[in-house]
C-alpha cells in the first residue's frame, strides 16, 4: 500500500465519505437532517477539492473549493433551512419505496457505476482518477433519491446532491472544469433553488401540501 | 457578359417575386401601395415567365446549379419542355389572377395585406421552383414552401373556426402526400444516394420497385391534385380561401401535381408497365365521376367549382393512364394523342377554372353571399362578370368552340383508338371507361348550367341583390385576360398543339405536331381528316351567326321590343322571385338517380310544422368510410401511448434514470 501517496489516500477517503453521506441521505427520513447531511457533503467535497488543489498546485481549484464551501456548505443549506421553517414541513419524509429496498437498489447502482467508470478512469492521468466511479455512483444515488421521494424539498436536495456528484467527477477526471463554466453552474444552482423556493410556496398555496403526488392531476386527459 | 439563358430569366422571376413579397412587409398596412403597385408588378413578372416559357418551347434543355441550401447539397435546376409548358401555364394564369387580386383584396379581411402579399408571392415563386427543380431536395423544399404558403393563404380569414379546420385538413393531407413523394424519390434513387433527377434517370429499377415508386408518386401527387380518396381537403379549402387564392390553387397548383406525376411516370421511373396506366385510369374515372356528381348537388358556388376541379383532375388522370397504357405497348402516336389531351386540358382548365373562381369572388364581394339559393338574376347588375363567366362556363362544360371542348374531344379520340391495344381484357374495359368519360362530360354540363343559371339568370331571389355592383376595372381586366386565354385556346387548337408538342415529344419521342400542321391552323385533325376533324372557327362563326340571325328575327318579326310582364302564375295568387327553381331543386333528379352515391340528411316539412322548411345536406361517404375510422384508430393508439404520460414526476424521473443507465451500459467502451 505504500505505493499510494498520502494525498491520493486522502482524496479516496473524502470520496468514500461523500458516497457514505449519499447513502445516508438516501436513508434519512427527516427533512432537517437531510439538509444537514447535504451541507456536510458539500463540506467534504470542498475538502477533497482542496487536497487536489494542494497536491497538483492548480490555482483555480482553490477558487472552486472556496465556491463549494460558500455555496453548498453554507448558503444553500441556509436557504433550505429557512424554507423548511417558513413552510412548516419538518415532519417525516414519506417515501414511495421503503428504505431497505432503496438501499439495496443503491448498492446495485454503485456496482453499475464502478463497472461503467472503470475503463474511463484507466484512461485518465489525474491523481484522483479512482474516484470517478464514486462520483458516478453519487450522481445515481441522488437521482434515485429524487425518484423515491414524494415531497418537493427532498427532491430539490436530491437535485443538488446530483450536482455535487458531477462536481466530484469533474475534479477527479480532469482537475475541474474551466472557471467560467464552474461559476456558471454555481449561479445556475443558486438561481434554481431560489426559483424552486418560489414554486414551493405556489404549490403549497394550490394544494395545501408539498406532496408532488398532487401534481398528477395537472396532466391533460 | 454571356447572354442570359431562359432558365436565368426564370430564376430572376423567382427572385423578383420573392422581392415583391418582401416589399409588402415594408408597409404591411398600406393597402393602396400593395394592391395597386405590388400585385400588378407580380402580374408583370408572371407575364415575363409566360413569355420566356413560350419562347423556350422546342429548345434544348438548360440546367443550372444554385449553391444555396446545405453545403454539399446544392439546388439542381433544369428547364426542359415539360417544365416550360407548365411554366407557361403558371405565368399566363398568374397574370390574370394577380391583376384581379389588385382589385380584389380589401383591408380588414383577416391577415394584414403585407403578409398576404408575401404569402401570395412566395406561393408563386415556390410553384415555379417546383417546376424547375432537378433534384429531390430542391423539389421537396419548393413543394413544401408551396404547401405552407398556400396553407397560410387558405387561412387568411383565420378568425372563423371552419376556415381554420379547412386549413388544418389541407395541411394534414398535403403532408401525407409529401411523405409519399419523398418515399417515391427514395425508392427511385435505389440506394445510390444520388438524389438528382439525372441520377434517377440512369437507375435501372426492378419492375417491383419501379411499381412501388410509381404508386407512391401517384398517392403523393394525387393528394395534392385531389384524386379520390385523398380529395377531401379540396371542397373544404377552396371555399375557405379568398377567391384569387382559390383560383390560383385550383387553376395552377393542382397542375403542379399533374406535372409531378408526369415527371415521375414518363421521365424518372423508366419504362412503364401497362397496369400502371390502368390504375391511373381507374382512379381517374372514379375521381371524375365522384367529382362531377357531387358538383351537381352543391349549393355553395365555390364548393361546386371545387368538386368540378376534382372532376377535371380525374379526367387528367384518365388521360395520363391512357397515355401510359399506349406508351407501355409502344404505340407512341396514340400515347402522344392522349398526352396532348392531358397537357391541353391542363392549360384549358387553368384558364377557365381560374376565371370561374374569380367570378365567384366578384359575386361574393358584390352580394356577401356564397349560397346559390340566395343569388339569382345578377346578369342585370353585373353584366361584365356574367358575360365573362359565360365563357368560362361554356369551356368548363366542354362545349365548342372554347378550350374545354378541344381537350375532352382529344381525349375521347384517344379512347376511340384503344381497340388497337394488344390485350383482350383492356379492349373490353376501355370502351366502358370512354362511356364514363362521356357521362362525366355531360354531367359537367349540367353542373355548369346550374352554376350559371342560378347565379346569373332568372330573377333576384333576395331583395338586397339589387345593390350588387359590377366588378371594378382591375377585376375586369383580370377576368378579360383569362377569358381571352380561354377563347384563344378554343379557336386556335392547332397552333397551341404545335407549341406544347415539344413536351410530348420529349416524353414519348413522338408528337402530334407534324400531322396537325399538315392541315393548317384552322382545322384540327389529330390522326387523319377522314376519321375526325374539328374546325373551331366554323363552329364559332356558325354559333355567332345563329345568335345574330335569331336576335334579328325576333326583333324584326315578333314584337320588336323587350316587354316585361308578369309570368303566368298557374293560379297561385302570389308569385315572387323565391318561387324560382332553387339550387337544391334543380339537382334533385341527379340526387334521386344517384342516391347511393351520396350520404344525405334530409328534413321534410310536415303539416304540423310552425315554420315548415325543407333542407338537404349532402355529405361525402369517404368521411365515414375512411377518414373517421382512421381518426378513431389514431385516437385509440394515442390512448395507449398516453399511459406512458401518467403525470407522476417520480415515473418521469424513472424514465430518464433508466435511459441513463441503459445508455451507460450500452455505450461502455
Amino acid at each position: 500500500m505504500s505505493t499510494i501517496p498520502l494525498s491520493a489516500q486522502l482524496i479516496n477517503l473524502c470520496a468514500s465519505v461523500i458516497l457514505l453521506l449519499a447513502f445516508a441521505m438516501l436513508a434519512q427520513r427527516r427533512v432537517m437532517q437531510l439538509i444537514n447531511l447535504f451541507a456536510l457533503q458539500g463540506l467534504v467535497l470542498c475538502l477533497s477539492t482542496l487536497v487536489v488543489a494542494v497536491t497538483t498546485k492548480q490555482h483555480h481549484l482553490y477558487w472552486s473549493a472556496g465556491l463549494t464551501l460558500l455555496l453548498k456548505a453554507l448558503l444553500l443549506p441556509w436557504i433550505l433551512h429557512r424554507l423548511v421553517r417558513k413552510l412548516y414541513v419538518k415532519w417525516d419524509i414519506e417515501s414511495l419505496v421503503n428504505v431497505p429496498t432503496t438501499m439495496l437498489v443503491g448498492v446495485v447502482l454503485v456496482m453499475i457505476a464502478f463497472n461503467v467508470a472503470q475503463p474511463i478512469s484507466l484512461l485518465s492521468q489525474t491523481i484522483s482518477r479512482g474516484t470517478l466511479g464514486i462520483a458516478l455512483a453519487v450522481v445515481m444515488l441522488a437521482f434515485l433519491m429524487m425518484i423515491t421521494r414524494t415531497k418537493a424539498i427532498p427532491q430539490v436536495v436530491g437535485f443538488l446532491a446530483m450536482e455535487n456528484g458531477l462536481f466530484l467527477a469533474a475534479t477527479s477526471a480532469t482537475y475541474g472544469m474551466p472557471m467560467v463554466v464552474e461559476l456558471g453552474i454555481a449561479l445556475d444552482v443558486l438561481v434554481g433553488v431560489i426559483i424552486l423556493g418560489v414554486f414551493f410556496f405556489q404549490i403549497r398555496d394550490q394544494f395545501d401540501s408539498l406532496d408532488i403526488r398532487n401534481m398528477e392531476r395537472l396532466k391533460d386527459n | 457578359m454571356p447572354a442570359l439563358l431562359s432558365i436565368d430569366y426564370l430564376l430572376i422571376a423567382v427572385c423578383t417575386w420573392l422581392a415583391i413579397g418582401l416589399a409588402g412587409l415594408l408597409a404591411p398596412r398600406n393597402m393602396h401601395f400593395i394592391s395597386k403597385v405590388l400585385f400588378p408588378l407580380g402580374a408583370l413578372v408572371g407575364l415575363g415567365v409566360g413569355i420566356t416559357a413560350l419562347c423556350f418551347l422546342g429548345d434544348r434543355a438548360e440546367t443550372a446549379v444554385l449553391v444555396i441550401g446545405l453545403p454539399t447539397l446544392p439546388f439542381h435546376l433544369r428547364l426542359d419542355n415539360l417544365t416550360a409548358v407548365f411554366a407557361l401555364l403558371l405565368g399566363f394564369a398568374s397574370v390574370g389572377i394577380s391583376v384581379y387580386a389588385a382589385g380584389y383584396f380589401r383591408s380588414g379581411e383577416g391577415t394584414a395585406p403585407g403578409a398576404l402579399c408575401l404569402e401570395y408571392h412566395i406561393f408563386l415563386a415556390s410553384m415555379l421552383m417546383v417546376l424547375l427543380a432537378d433534384d429531390a431536395y430542391a423539389f421537396m423544399v419548393a413543394w413544401e414552401s408551396m404547401a405552407l404558403s398556400s396553407f397560410l393563404l387558405v387561412t387568411t380569414d383565420h378568425r372563423h373556426e371552419a376556415i381554420r379546420r379547412a386549413g388544418y385538413l389541407y395541411l394534414l393531407i398535403a403532408h401525407i402526400g409529401a411523405i409519399s413523394i419523398l418515399l417515391a424519390f427514395g425508392v427511385m434513387t435505389s440506394g445510390s444516394g444520388d438524389y438528382t433527377f439525372a441520377g434517377m434517370r440512369t437507375q435501372e429499377l426492378s419492375p417491383f420497385w419501379a411499381s412501388v415508386a410509381y404508386l407512391l408518386a401517384l398517392v403523393g401527387f394525387g393528394a395534392k391534385a385531389g384524386l379520390v380518396p385523398v380529395h377531401v381537403w379540396l371542397p373544404e379549402a377552396h371555399p375557405a380561401a379568398p377567391s384569387p387564392v382559390s383560383a390560383m390553387m385550383s387553376g395552377v397548383m393542382l397542375k403542379t401535381a399533374i406535372y409531378g406525376l408526369l415527371r415521375v411516370s414518363f421521365d424518372l421511373v423508366g419504362t412503364p408497365l401497362w397496369w400502371w396506366g390502368v390504375v391511373a385510369m381507374a382512379v381517374g374515372l372514379v375521381t371524375a365521376l365522384f367529382g362531377v356528381l357531387y358538383s351537381t348537388v352543391q349549393s355553395d358556388m365555390k364548393r361546386l367549382l371545387a368538386y368540378s376541379s376534382i372532376e377535371n383532375i380525374g379526367l387528367l388522370a384518365v388521360g395520363i393512364g391512357l397515355a401510359l397504357v399506349f406508351h407501355s405497348y409502344k404505340m407512341e402516336a396514340l400515347a402522344a394523342l392522349a398526352m396532348t389531351a392531358v397537357l391541353y386540358h391542363c392549360l384549358a382548365h387553368a384558364g377557365f377554372k381560374s376565371l370561374l373562381f374569380l367570378c365567384t369572388g366578384s359575386v361574393l364581394h358584390a352580394t356577401n353571399e356564397r349560397s346559390l339559393g340566395k343569388l339569382g338574376g345578377l346578369i342585370h347588375r353585373m353584366p361584365w362578370v356574367a358575360w365573362l363567366a359565360l365563357l368560362g362556363v361554356i369551356a368548363s362544360a366542354g362545349l365548342p368552340p372554347l378550350s374545354g371542348f378541344v381537350s375532352e374531344w382529344l381525349l375521347l379520340q384517344a379512347f376511340l383508338f384503344s381497340p388497337g391495344l394488344p390485350h383482350s381484357w383492356l379492349n373490353m374495359v376501355v370502351p366502358v371507361a370512354a362511356a364514363v368519360v362521356a357521362l362525366v362530360a355531360a354531367m359537367a354540363g349540367f353542373a355548369m348550367v346550374k352554376f350559371y343559371g342560378i347565379i346569373f339568370l332568372g330573377q333576384m331571389r333576395e331583395p338586397n341583390l339589387t345593390h350588387a355592383h359590377d366588378a371594378g376595372p382591375w377585376e375586369r381586366a383580370g377576368l378579360v385576360w383569362l377569358a381571352a386565354l380561354t377563347l384563344l385556346l378554343g379557336v386556335l387548337p392547332s397552333t397551341v398543339i404545335g407549341l406544347i408538342d415539344a413536351a410530348t415529344q420529349q416524353m414519348l419521342g413522338t408528337g402530334l405536331a407534324d400531322k396537325v400542321r399538315e392541315h393548317g391552323w384552322a382545322m384540327l385533325a389529330p390522326i387523319s381528316p377522314d376519321r375526325a376533324s374539328y374546325q373551331p372557327l366554323v363552329f364559332l362563326a356558325t354559333i355567332l351567326a345563329a345568335l345574330w340571325v335569331g336576335r334579328w328575327l325576333v326583333h324584326r318579326f315578333y314584337h320588336g321590343r323587350v316587354r316585361r310582364s308578369d309570368p303566368w302564375d298557374c293560379g297561385y295568387f302570389f308569385q315572387g322571385p323565391r318561387g324560382q327553381d332553387t339550387a337544391d331543386g334543380f339537382s334533385q333528379p341527379i340526387r334521386r338517380i344517384f342516391e347511393p352515391m351520396f350520404r344525405m340528411e334530409r328534413h321534410f316539412p310536415t303539416i304540423r310544422d310552425e315554420k315548415p322548411y325543407y333542407s338537404v345536406k349532402v355529405e361525402d361517404h369517404f368521411w365515414y368510410w375512411l377518414y373517421l375510422p382512421a381518426a378513431r384508430l389514431v385516437e385509440r393508439i394515442s390512448g395507449l401511448v398516453i399511459r406512458v404520460q401518467g403525470g407522476r414526476i417520480a415515473v418521469y424521473l424513472l424514465y430518464s434514470f433508466l435511459t441513463l443507465i441503459l445508455l451507460l451500459l450500452v455505450a461502455r467502451p
